[in-house]
């Protein structure tokens, strides 16, 4: 079964068609990498996931349930979607510990100890237990984004989306993100990452997506989508990256 | 110094029911402020009239006319019999409440729209959003700005003496009458507000200190 289905997905802002009929699907346990040139839609595809936007037009299914009904309760769909943001957005009033179990407390209702032991182990598996207590402003950008992933983990989502998670960090702090990225597929988390790392896209990529102006033009298995683009587009936008 | 020391019990007292009435004030002041904030940006638009409305009329009246109408205007309605300092204290908070409003929905729009894309993203409601990442960070970031809104509440008490309130600028009036010193009397007078305002000032540069260095 499909976690992630999407049918003739379209949206618009106001007079500006974003995504003009995107049609995939994520697999339990695929990780599926996005690219493309900037402005290209990858963004706004992402936040469709989750309804981050509002959807245009067409069909987004997660988990079985149908987002774009506007009677379902979309803060259940999300708790099963984590979402990796560019500039981390982690709350700066409040500590790492604190950062990653305010929403499983609060919106699933776990016990707080609970939360606190999940909290431990996730930030040891980002390699930052050290840093339970401190509070955002005082980590480095890599830092803040493994603290980002392992607030999203907290959750236990089913399915993760990254939106360029390495793009705001400093050249040395790239790889220790991508590590924890790579650990969490090789687990089997299902995941959606937009990036412009055509390294990790190649590595780790089950499926590749390439997407110019608002459409897929081609998607494919890493070694053929790279070694063998079909359109000119891709081979373009390639050329230009690699 | 005699007249010092005589002056200076009664104009103690009338400083105590200042602060007293500021405080207060300012309580109801902030919780009418924030309601008012959170309806003023509510997707319900009749909450939203209501509050724009409300900020509206109050900021568009002087505080002296609101106050005549709190106390003489209510009073002659059945069942409302306010005494001047309650009518005092019902008139800064109503006063404050609508400037309150708006220093507090400053205060949550200048937070990052990624905030409550995080928030949303982790499946917290629109509320609990609200509740826990937002409002602690748009307080903290609009505290001097509350202390600004403290000493012009302060100040205006004075006001509150034309309808027989005995705080600070009522005993003054007292005292001078009684004594023949309004130099004096009102410099002490003067000197007392300005202490007090003084402090309020300091407590807000700490406050946005400490602010800065998170
Ligand atoms: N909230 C918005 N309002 C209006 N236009 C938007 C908004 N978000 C994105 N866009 C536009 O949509 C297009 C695609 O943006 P985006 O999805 O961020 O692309 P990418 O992530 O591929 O760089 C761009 O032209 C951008 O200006
Ligand atoms: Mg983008």
């Amino acid at each position: 079964m499909s976690v992630i289905q999407v049918d003739n997905l379209k949206k618009s802002f106001g007079q500006l068609e974003v995504l003009k009929d995107i049609s995939t699907e994520v697999k339990e346990q695929e990780v599926v990498c996005v690219i493309g040139p900037s402005g290209s839609g990858k963004s706004t595809f992402l936040r469709c996931l989750n309804r981050l936007e509002d959807i245009t037009d067409g069909h987004v299914i997660v988990n079985g349930h149908d987002i774009t009904d506007p009677k379902i309760n979309i803060n259940k769909i999300r708790q099963e979607v984590g979402m990796v943001f560019q500039h981390f957005n982690l709350f700066p009033h409040m500590t790492v510990m604190e950062n990653i179990t305010l929403a499983p407390i609060k919106a699933r209702g776990a016990d707080k100890e609970a939360a606190k032991q999940t909290a431990l182990q996730l930030l040891k598996k980002v390699g930052l237990e050290e840093k339970a207590n401190s509070y955002p402003g005082e980590l480095s950008g890599g830092q803040k984004q493994r603290v980002a992933i392992a607030r999203a983990l907290a959750m236990e989502p089913k399915v993760m989306l990254f939106d360029e998670p390495t793009s705001a960090l400093d050249p040395e702090m790239i790889g220790e993100v991508l590590e924890v990225m790579k650990d969490l597929a090789r687990e089997g988390m299902t995941m959606v990452v937009v990036t412009h790392e055509m390294g990790f896209a190649r590595e780790v990529g089950d499926r590749v997506i390439f997407m110019d102006g608002g459409f897929i033009v081609e998607e494919n298995v890493p070694s053929e989508l790279f070694g063998n683009p079909q359109h000119e587009r891709t081979k373009a936008f390639l050329g230009k990256v690699l | 110094m005699e007249i010092f020391q005589e002056a200076l019990p009664v104009l103690w007292a009338g400083l105590k029911l200042t602060a007293y009435i500021t405080v207060i004030g300012l309580l109801f002041g902030f919780i009418i402020g924030l309601i008012t904030a959170l309806f003023r940006l509510s997707p319900i638009s009749p909450l939203r009239w209501v509050a724009i409305w409300f900020i509206n009329f109050v900021r568009g009246t002087p505080f002296l006319v609101q106050l005549f109408f709190i106390y003489f205007g209510l009073n002659t309605l059945p069942f409302i019999s306010l005494q001047p300092v309650t009518a005092g204290i019902v008139g800064i908070a109503i006063n404050a409440g609508a400037y309150i409003a708006e220093i507090v929905r400053a205060g949550i729009q200048s937070i990052d729209k990624g905030q409550t894309e995080a928030a949303r993203t982790l499946g917290l409601t629109g509320a609990q959003t609200m509740r826990y990442v937002i409002l602690p960070q748009a307080l903290r970031r609009m505290l001097p700005t509350f202390v600004n809104q403290a000493i012009i509440s302060l100040k205006d008490t004075s006001l509150l003496s034309v309808i027989g309130i005995a705080e600070l600028t009522q005993r003054g009036q007292v005292v001078v009458s009684a004594t023949y010193e309004p130099f004096k009397i009102w410099g002490m007078v003067a000197l007392m507000y300005f202490i007090l305002i003084y402090l309020l000032t300091k407590l807000g540069d700490y406050l946005e200190r400490r602010y800065e260095q998170r």
